[in-house]
């Protein structure tokens, strides 16, 4: 069993819990991460020189006692790009090195290459460079008085918001305040540029977007698309980090590459990862809800803003998802949702799982339990309420029907095992014992939509090669940074020809295999990938059939793959015996296959239509004990249930929900970005910035996997996506510290807890509850 | 030092003695793997020892003749200087598997789906390993506590802690079971580097006796003492300084021991923290969870309690506990040796009584009696491996149920870690209980003025200290529950 070469085979992959594609890789030391590929001995070692200035004109730039120094090959900077000094995706706004104006301290300004990584960032650090300081722009409120955006303000409304709340038997306003997130992949950014011959580029990036960085590098170095091939065998994490920003990476590197004639790796060392790359967008959110004496939500008005920090990368769309889930599971009739995309001289902020839906449903979860604290019910009860239902309850406010909602289901199942009920009143009659010590419970539901917003990235490509040995070899345009993305497209193809998985290989994501790829984002991996090698799949297949059916003279339905044998009428071949067959007979054995998600649509300028193929859906209640003196919390125990329709995998969709939990519990609690007030980033390595570490993980824990709950949707073996929707589930960790801090004040306060739940804001808010009680 | 490789680092790997004759004294083992050796399987993540995929094992040769034993250790290779794994074995991830047969440490990983994108896995597996080696029996809670340097993004780690619960239940492997890592092989091959005399490199001393160690710091007053690293290894690796001359005290033999000298602990400076606190905790049990909270596993394996002491920061968790419990520090300078309270050790802001050519051998704790009432707090956005925002420390000395005489110090509340005189003041002569204590609270506010940065503002740091006070007198008082990790869970 402890078997290092082969993997290991099951019959019939689909749903069974097959262990990671390289987990004996990893754990044996020998998967190949880009910084472990062996280089050409000639081979360079690059580290970008940064703005210490949040905004500025540069004045001057000296870098020649940086190219003095011993060791350093090429210095690059802006006019060293020969095609368009740009790598921003939406808006050509993102600098690969600033020119002139500074605008966050941290932004690159030229890049070195040198015999090693030491020398190159010491050498960076020679650099004299001068700067006519400008007023920074750092905080939300203050891009809002200035009117300070990265794209325009967008508005949704549906219904009389206004007169509403004017008419309103209960009404209250409230603001969310959440910070943003590091991505903290424990592999950095990193990109390897090798020149070719004839002024090709072969590429190796830690990117979930190799198409992206193709083309960013194509038209910064003035060169056709195909003469740029960029690979990615697997990455040390992305989470959304890698969705963009690789591009900026791999860029500099081929720019020095270029220059010097000969390989650069560019590496980002931690602080230098952290200081340069986006991160999730920071949130406020002002909202103003009415409600009924039921709790019932009658309209809302709701203003949110989000730290795009400098430009806008991806902060449109991350704000459009936004907008799209701040109905999370509610019905709200009459709804006004204004939504500002404010740009400060930070780090431009970017993709990070949940991708702004997650700071979406933040101020509606917050603004229905205000409610619930003020008419003093059950914050369950009065989400439950409002949840959506039957028409005319069913649809959002940008336009799509919600069909497939089983929060019901899911609402009910979990209040039962998790005993909601009765631990809300244990805990009631703990906080009425103990004066130091608090406890609080909360119960938050997830959908979540899946698909890309804009329906053109819901696109996928596939290759698979079958060899005279019956082995197969699949490619297709989805990036591996842990997700199990290729063990699960892997098991679609293994089922599509009954072989055993141990039959496919899957190589390295490939700009040169299957090219215009969409971003292995927006949990959408599986679905679009899956379906695109299923497509693939049945190709071959219907040609080997019919090849069978030729030479046995058989129907097509008597031909079955099952167990690496193929049953053809009374006869049994195995499939390499097939497959040797078939190439005899001259038939090709790969094909492409291609997927485009059905039914979406998406009208861009009104925000509506219906951009989202299905929801997924989850729930989860959790406890915490807060320490009153201290503010310190712990997060005791939790329970979740969570739909992923018919698992191809069930270890690997819970590898995904709890770690997606684990890190939605980070981000609401510890990791606190923090900045002087002159715009630095100080929390830019894991000493200052605290990432939930093992004790983090609660001592009970009861994590499932909704049973029996296909997608009604046609996706691969109705299966849903995973890799998002559980981060939300988070939002019940930070809703039981609410908890407990209200359990200091008098009945119907309301905390204002502000996000993450540091120590220190858990003391304020249990401060400020307590003086307003005095 | 004719001999040929007598000044080549020398250690042991995969069975291998490996000679280094050409590394410089501060390329980190990590830098030597990965660079030199073509060895990848271990990862960098951070370079400041807090993420752990760096792992390695050290085996080192305790005991001798058929005492002989090898102890196995986890530290981190990216702050850990080359030279100073002289005379030990080294081992790294790809070092456990036989062939293409996985170690149970690996196989049981795989059998949990405990690695995500697998960056973080191999230090977790030599984390895990190291506890292998060193347990018979493993539980969660020791499981927890070994991972405490090790992070993961991807998991949510619990797959992991139950990896290591299970890791134990397979079968005795064949290479690296525990019998085979204490085979006779290893502890000759170990046995075989032994020093006779001091390594002695360009940029690198690494004395054997006190006595050479004093002669060589009065004679280059300027060179740089090192004994873990912790701290050092950071100067290297994220402020890209360059180091002098550095002499290593890790090979001192008699700073390696700790004694119980009259009613006190002799801890010299060479012991790492894993061994300085547990024999501080076996005496003064109230320290156990600081002791636990210090930093992480690996770095306990390779940072000194002297160290922590000479490095001096103001946020350094054991100078609080140990200036309340009346610590003294012994210091030698050539010849001379003289004591001091380690309190009047701090003169400002990392400026200490250390005269050029000084340096400190040991440090002596008292163990205080029952009369005395001890504890130590620390406070820090996360419970593991984490930097102190607040560090407290109190040791109360109760007669009569009145406040005979009281040592209070804090970390993180001024430039250097200090006694909080006018609280102690306030609590000295009055009754233990509630008001006395509401009055050293305030007077906290004229001891300290701390500041405010990323880990805490100077407001939640004073109310912090404060509360931290009124936490000890309740923990002493009431029969409340008081702390968030002793609240039962609704089941
Ligand atoms: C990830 C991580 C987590 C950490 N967590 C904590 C924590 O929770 N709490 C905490 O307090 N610290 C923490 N530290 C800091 C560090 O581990 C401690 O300060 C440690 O005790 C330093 O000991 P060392 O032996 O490694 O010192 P070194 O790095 O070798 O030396 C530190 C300084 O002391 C000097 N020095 C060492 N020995 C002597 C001597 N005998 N005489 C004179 N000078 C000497 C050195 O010259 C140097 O200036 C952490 C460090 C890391 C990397
Ligand atoms: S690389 Fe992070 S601890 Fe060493
Ligand atoms: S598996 Fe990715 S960091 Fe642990």
């Amino acid at each position: 069993m402890n078997d290092l070469s082969a993997k290991v085979d099951v019959g019939a992959p689909i749903g069974e819990s097959v262990r990671h594609e390289s987990a004996h890789l990893h754990v044996s030391g020998r998967a190949v991460y880009a910084d472990d590929m062996e280089l050409p001995p000639s081979a360079l070692h690059a580290a970008f020189g940064i703005s210490r200035v949040a905004h500025g004109r540069v004045k001057s730039m000296d870098l020649s006692d940086v190219l003095a120094t011993p060791g350093v090959v090429a210095v690059a900077t802006a006019s060293d790009v020969p095609g368009e000094n740009n790598y921003g995706g939406i808006v050509h706004d993102d600098p690969i090195f600033a020119e002139g104006l500074v605008q966050y301290a941290g932004q690159p300004l030229f890049a070195v290459a040198a015999t090693s990584m030491t020398i190159a960032r010491k050498a960076a650090l020679k650099a004299k460079i001068e700067y006519e300081k400008l007023p920074a722009i750092l905080s939300i409120r203050d891009a809002i008085d200035a009117g300070s955006y990265v794209t325009p303000s967008q508005i949704v409304a549906r219904g009389r918001a206004r007169e509403e709340l004017a008419k309103a038997p209960h009404r209250l306003q409230g603001t969310m305040t959440v910070g943003g997130q590091d991505h903290f992949y424990l592999e950095g950014q990193i990109a390897v540029a090798i020149p070719g011959e004839d002024g090709t580029l072969h590429v190796h990036s830690s990117t979930q977007h190799p198409t992206e960085v193709q083309n960013v590098i194509a038209h910064a170095m003035a060169l056709p698309a195909h003469a740029i091939v960029v690979q990615c065998r697997r990455m040390g994490g992305g989470f959304g980090g890698k969705e963009s920003q690789p591009a900026l990476i791999a860029a500099a590197a081929c720019v020095l590459a270029r220059k010097a004639g000969r390989a650069v790796k560019l590496r980002l060392e931690r602080d230098a990862d952290m200081l340069i790359t986006g991160k999730r967008h920071g949130f406020i959110a002002d909202y103003d809800i009415g409600f009924d004496d039921m709790g019932r939500i009658t309209a809302l008005a709701v203003m949110l803003a989000s730290n795009c920090g400098y430009s806008a990368d991806l902060s449109g769309p991350v704000n459009d998802r936004a907008i799209c889930h701040v109905d999370n599971a509610y019905y709200i009739e009459n709804i006004e949702i204004l939504s500002h995309r404010c740009k400060t001289h930070t780090v431009s902020n970017t993709a990070f799982r949940g991708f702004g839906g997650p700071q979406g449903m933040l101020a509606i979860e917050q603004a229905i339990d205000d409610i619930a604290r003020t008419l003093q019910l059950d914050p369950l009860e009065v989400r439950r309420r409002n949840y959506y239902g039957e028409s005319p309850r069913d649809v959002t406010p940008y336009g799509q029907y919600v069909e497939d909602n089983i929060l019901g289901r899911l609402t009910d199942g979990l209040e039962k095992t998790s005993r909601y009920r009765e631990r809300r009143a244990e805990i009631a009659q703990w906080n009425a014992a103990n004066a130091i010590v608090k406890r609080g419970i909360a119960f938050t539901p997830v959908k979540f939509g899946i698909s890309f917003n804009a329906t053109v990235f819901n696109q996928a490509g596939a290759l698979v090669h079958i060899y005279t040995d019956g082995s197969v070899l699949l490619n297709h345009g989805g990036t591996e940074m842990g997700q199990g993305l290729y063990t699960k497209v892997a098991q679609v193809v293994a089922h599509e020809f009954g072989l055993p998985l141990s039959a496919v290989r899957t190589s390295a994501t490939d700009t040169s295999k299957v090219p215009n790829t969409s971003a292995t984002a927006a949990s959408s991996g599986a679905d679009l990938n899956g379906k695109a090698a299923q497509t693939a799949c049945r190709t071959l297949r219907t040609r080997l059939i019919e090849h069978a059916c030729k030479t046995h003279g058989v129907e097509p339905h008597e031909v079955k793959f099952t167990k690496g044998l193929v049953q053809i009428g009374n006869e049994q071949k195995t499939f390499a015996q097939l497959v040797q067959s078939a190439y005899q007979a001259r038939i090709s054995l790969s094909a492409t296959g291609f997927y485009a998600t059905p039914k979406i649509h998406w009208d861009r300028s009104r925000l509506n239509g219906r951009p989202f193929f299905y929801f997924a859906y989850g729930v989860a209640v959790s406890e915490v004990a807060v320490d009153t003196l201290t503010g310190e919390t712990q997060l005791t125990r939790v329970d979740v249930l969570h739909d992923v329709g018919k698992s191809l995998n069930p270890a690997i969709d819970r590898g995904q929900i709890e770690g997606g939990f684990l890190q939605g519990v980070g981000w609401l609690t510890n990791e606190e970005l923090w900045w002087s007030a002159n715009g630095e980033l100080k929390t830019h390595a894991p000493s200052t910035y605290k990432i939930p570490s093992v004790r983090d993980w609660p001592l009970h824990a009861d994590v499932r996997i909704l049973e029996h709950a296909p997608n009604p949707e046609d996706t691969i073996h109705r299966s849903k996506a995973v890799g998002e929707p559980p981060l939300m589930l988070a939002i019940s960790t930070l809703h039981a510290i609410r908890d407990a801090v209200a359990a200091c004040g008098t009945a119907g306060a309301i905390p204002d807890l502000v996000a993450p739940a540091t120590p220190e804001s858990v003391l304020r808010a249990i401060d400020s509850l307590r003086s307003t009680a005095d | 030092m004719s001999e040929p490789g007598v000044n080549a680092i020398r250690f042991v790997l995969d069975g291998e003695i490996v000679e280094v004759a050409d590394a410089a004294p501060t390329t980190t083992v990590l830098e030597w793997l990965r660079e030199h050796r073509q060895r990848t399987g271990t990862k960098e993540g951070c370079a400041e020892g807090d993420c752990g995929a760096c792992t390695v094992v050290l085996g080192e040769l305790t005991g001798s003749g058929g005492d002989a034993g090898m102890r196995y250790r986890a530290v981190n290779s990216c702050i850990r200087f080359l030279p100073t794994i002289d005379g030990k074995e080294l081992v790294t991830v790809e070092s456990l598997a036989d062939g293409d047969k996985l170690h149970p440490v690996q196989q049981a990983m795989v059998d949990q789906h405990a690695s995500q994108c697998g960056f973080c896995t191999p230090g977790f597996v030599m984390s895990l390993f190291a506890l292998y080696q060193q347990q018979e029996r493993v539980n969660r809670e020791q499981v927890v506590e070994t991972l405490a340097g090790n992070l993961c993004r991807c998991t949510g780690y619990r797959p992991i802690i139950d990896a290591g619960c299970a890791m134990r239940e397979y079968a005795e492997p064949t290479r690296w079971s525990r019998a085979d890592a204490q085979a006779r092989r290893r502890i000759d091959a170990v046995g075989a580097l032994r020093r006779v005399s001091p390594l002695i490199r360009p940029g690198f001393w690494a004395p054997m006796l006190l006595d050479e160690l004093a002669a060589m710091v009065e004679a280059a007053p300027d060179s740089l003492l090192l004994a873990g690293g912790t701290d050092i290894g950071l100067w290297v690796t994220k402020h890209l300084r360059e180091l002098p001359q550095i002499i290593y005290i890790g090979e001192v033999v008699e700073l390696q021991r700790i004694e119980n000298r009259g009613g006190a602990l002799r801890i010299g400076a060479a012991v790492p923290l894993t061994d300085a606190w547990s024999a501080i905790v076996a005496h003064v049990p109230a320290l156990t969870e600081l002791a636990q909270r210090f930093a992480s596993p690996p770095v306990r394996n390779s940072g000194t309690l002297v160290g922590n002491i000479a490095n001096g920061s103001p946020i350094g968790d054991a100078m609080p506990a140990l200036i309340a419990l009346g610590a003294m520090i012994e210091l030698r300078r050539g010849e001379a040796t003289r004591t001091l309270a380690l309190e009047d050790f701090y003169l400002g802001y990392m400026k200490k009584d250390l005269a050029r050519g000084e340096f400190v051998v040991a440090v002596n704790v008292p163990v205080p009696n029952t009369a005395t009432r001890v504890a130590s707090y620390k406070l820090s956005k996360r419970i593991d491996q984490d930097i102190s925002a607040v560090c407290a420390a109190f040791a109360i000395d109760v007669a009569d149920e009145h406040v005979v005489a009281a040592r209070i110090a804090y970390g993180g509340m001024a430039a250097i870690p200090a006694r909080a005189k006018q609280a102690e003041a306030a609590l000295v002569g009055k009754a233990f209980a509630e008001a006395a204590f509401a009055e050293a609270a305030n007077a906290l506010a004229d001891d300290f003025k701390p500041l405010s940065d990323m880990r805490a503002s100077a407001v939640y740091r004073l109310q912090g200290a404060q509360n931290l006070l009124r936490r000890f007198f309740l923990e002493h008082a009431t029969k409340q529950v008081l702390r968030t990790d002793a609240t039962e869970v609704s089941a």
